[in-house]
């Protein structure tokens, strides 16, 4: 049978698909950011617990937002923001529900496993959070929302056909993946501290901890270092790590790989393609003592800009707008 | 005919015996449990939700997107039935296409008298671009849906032309997936006629009606308002089947005399549009300035013989309300035959004598606007209070020449199944034809729709109908 010619997916579809991963991508994580705060807040007098809760919202990039509709950062208010406030368009709901509208503008190009498991991840987390969060049902629920993210990862890796439409679909993913681990690390080394006096404090260790945690790297780390934390390493581990999946080095190595099979079914790399080969050049010629002489907070901050360049020359190189 | 006579049930006969065509059927579901049928009722539901099937409906915000709701006894049509119907359904597109391209050319059929000339000059679907001009393969209407109501054994009749872009066929096809899932049995049993194909069909038929410039292997676009739309789902899941893109006005512009669409490897040509947008949204420069739907310089390049558009601009002229009422006329002024399928008796407002028999008759007539469609903008003369017959009267005393009246039919009825068993509702039926050089492939079936509510005439998804699934026997 003669095959489907060379002829390029929409724009637009290439568009809502890479946007589509992102947002799922992102309310994942922002779950994840949730179950850490939840925990470092357990730890805490309530009364001190709220920074950790504000901390969150800081992550998040949503503190005006936040602060324009509450005063303060009670567990309950900012889980239920974080979660499920549809004035909040960085809300797991409202993210679920934008990368679902794409997922139907782009459906005839997903699998029906892959639609399906947008569309009822959907359905379940909006029946789920048709009313308040409290604690007590807070931890089922971002169970569930790693659940949902989960089954649509599989369905992705398990029926889709490996071609243009999976790339986008991938590369988006590691865009995000990289750009909220990088966030995640980046709150942790400015914000949640008194004062400088309490760096390595037991405080600040189980901070650390956490933010493994909510980047659910703690197993693995442990289990690299017998047991052993300390700040530095934990860094290296969610900056260098080519073997965590969630670490940056990791996710440019597979950003790396989808814009090459771009390029090699394009039969031509993009602006795009050397950009990213610049910043995981640049990435991998880091070490973690670098990091920490140039500042962790500076070296985010330069990653996260590189990683929004990629992302926009993506964007241009495959006119997923007019 | 008139709401006097009794009503037809296509499953039972009056003394309660069951009709040939629902023998098997029938034999069937009484070897079913009444709660394990219930909980089907249930499952299919879920279904529906889970593939995304719905609709949205203008105007209600808090069910953006509704299921309609399906029925699961299934419309059952004979063999014999259903092949004088295809007969009859064949002539009327024929008829329709050489009509359209008759009234763009030298209107013949105005000339000798058979129809008047205003009745398309004043008609907002004529659309004098078209005027001359040939469209590929000579086809207008590539996909017509011919809306048929039944109300006797042997009474079928045409209730509407579709000629613009008739929807609904992914019902067609999701409820006969949904009946095979459920109920597999059934289909081992029973030989139905497939309609799985239809969109294999419809790419094969859109493909053939290519200009002459197209590829060896044409390629076909969907072209929808976008996510928004009511029809939203039904337009993803043609293009899904079909292997087709699917396109919004954004997504395309004129490039070297060919509509393009915007990909990731650049701009590529269309061959063939399969639009789901209206004429007037088709493209700014010619129709509507303010349209962000359509793309400009379209209608250029389709005059310049460069692209396809399905259906052609323009088609629409062909069924509205008061052209209906030619149909017969129309029919063997083109095909030398006299219509094998009846229409409805109409009375055309705009007539003196019509006009004055339709007032003195309300309360027993339904009265549609002309351009009217969906089930809006209509009166029920039975089932209306004096009120409303009297508002409607004002409103058709001001422009009479806006309304058609049809009596009230009493249309056949299906079972559906409730919570207490079966119960008649009201149906009509909706084959699916499409239209190429190749000849005229009518989908055997078509779709069943249904009023849920009980003695509720207007089966019309947007005003709370239903659909079934709809079988043609192959016997």
């Amino acid at each position: 049978m003669e095959e489907r010619g060379v002829a390029g997916m929409l724009g637009r579809t290439a568009n809502c698909i890479f946007w589509m991963c992102r947002y799922l991508e992102r309310a994942e994580n922002t779950a994840r950011l949730l179950d850490a705060g939840f925990r470092m807040s357990l730890t805490r007098a309530s009364e001190m617990a709220s920074e950790e809760w504000r901390s969150v919202i800081v992550t998040l990039g949503l503190v005006e937002h936040y602060d324009a509709r509450h005063d303060s950062y009670s567990g309950a208010q900012v889980c239920n923001y974080v979660l499920r406030d549809r004035d909040n368009p960085h809300s797991v709901l409202s993210m679920f529900e934008i990368a679902r509208t794409n997922a139907r503008v782009a459906r005839s190009s997903l699998t029906m496993e892959v639609w399906e498991s947008v569309n009822e991840g959907w359905m379940a987390l909006r029946d789920m959070l048709s009313r308040p969060v409290k604690e007590s049902n807070l931890g089922s629920i971002l169970a569930a929302i790693r659940r949902e993210a989960t089954l649509f990862r599989g369905a992705t890796y398990g029926t889709m056909l490996r071609n243009e439409i999976y790339q986008f679909a991938r590369a988006g993913t590691f865009i995000e993946r990289a750009d909220n681990t990088a966030r995640i690390l980046d709150v942790k080394y400015h914000l949640l501290l008194p004062s400088l006096s309490y760096v390595g404090s037991s405080l600040d260790s189980s901070q650390w901890d956490q933010v493994l945690r909510s980047l659910a790297g703690e197993r693995a780390f442990s289990w690299l270092n017998s047991g052993q934390m300390d700040s530095r390493g934990i860094a290296e581990f969610l900056i260098l790590d080519p073997r965590f999946p969630r670490s940056l080095l990791f996710s440019y190595g597979q950003l790396g790989q989808h814009l090459s099979e771009l390029a090699q079914e394009y039969g031509a790399e993009s602006p795009a393609h050397g950009l990213m080969t610049n910043t995981r050049q640049w990435l991998a010629e880091r070490n973690i003592q670098k990091i920490f002489d140039t500042g962790l907070h500076e070296f985010l901050i330069d990653f996260i800009d590189r990683n929004q360049s990629v992302a926009n020359a993506i964007a241009e190189d495959y006119r997923f707008s007019a | 005919m008139s709401r006097h006579s009794p009503t037809f049930d296509e499953m039972f006969t009056a003394d309660g015996g069951i009709r040939p065509a629902y023998a098997g059927y029938c034999e069937w579901l009484q070897a079913q449990d009444q709660h394990w049928m219930t909980h089907k009722g249930a499952e299919a539901e879920a279904f529906f939700r889970r593939t995304g099937i719905t609709f949205n409906v203008y105007g209600e915000q808090d069910a953006e997107e509704r299921l309609i709701p399906f029925d699961m006894v299934p419309r059952i049509i004979t063999g014999t039935e259903w092949r004088r119907l295809s007969r009859g359904i064949e002539q009327r597109v024929r008829a329709l296409n050489a009509f359209i391209h008759d009234l763009y050319h030298r209107q013949e059929i105005v000339r000798s008298g058979r129809v008047p000339e205003r009745l398309f000059r004043d008609n907002v679907a004529w659309l004098p671009q078209m005027v001359g001009f040939t469209p590929p393969g000579g086809v207008y209407t590539h996909i017509v849906g011919i809306d048929l109501v039944r109300t006797g054994p042997d009474e079928f009749m045409v209730l509407e032309d579709n000629a613009r872009t008739p929807s609904g066929v992914s019902y067609m096809l999701e409820n006969r997936e949904t009946m095979m899932s459920m109920f597999p049995e059934l289909f081992t049993s029973m030989r139905v006629r497939p309609v799985s194909d239809y969109p294999r069909r419809l790419a094969k038929s859109l493909a053939a009606c290519a200009p002459d410039c197209a590829a060896s292997r044409p390629v076909v676009a969907v072209l929808t308002p976008g996510v928004y739309n009511s029809a939203y789902f039904e337009h993803a899941f043609l293009a899904d089947q079909m292997g087709a893109e699917l396109v919004e006005g954004s997504d395309l512009r004129v490039e070297d005399g060919r509509v393009c669409m915007r990909t990731t490897r650049g701009y590529q040509p269309v061959d063939v549009i399969y639009r789901r947008v209206d004429d007037e949204f088709l493209d700014p420069l010619s129709f509507n300035p303010t349209s962000l739907l359509g793309v400009p310089g379209i209608m250029d390049v389709y005059r310049a013989g460069r692209i396809t558009i399905a259906n052609a601009p323009g088609a629409g002229v062909a069924d509205d309300k008061a052209i209906y009422s030619f149909m017969p006329e129309i029919v063997e002024f083109y095909t030398g035959e006299k219509p094998l399928l009846p229409n409805v008796p109409t009375w055309r407002c705009a007539e003196k004598d019509s006009l004055a028999y339709v007032l003195d008759n309300l309360e027993e007539l339904v009265v549609k606007e002309v351009h009217g469609s969906g089930g809006y903008g209509m009166l029920i003369g039975p089932t209306s209070s004096r009120r409303e017959i009297a508002a409607f009267r004002q409103k058709l005393l001001a422009r009479p020449e806006n309304y058609i009246a049809q009596p009230t039919l009493a249309l056949s009825t299906v079972p559906i199944f409730t919570r207490k068993g079966l119960a008649p509702r009201h149906v009509d039926l909706r084959p699916f034809v499409l239209v190429s050089p190749q000849g005229i492939d009518i989908t055997p079936g078509g779709l069943t729709r249904v009023a849920m509510k009980k003695g509720s005439l207007v089966v019309n998804s947007s005003q709370g109908g239903g659909t079934k699934d709809s079988w043609v026997l192959d016997d």
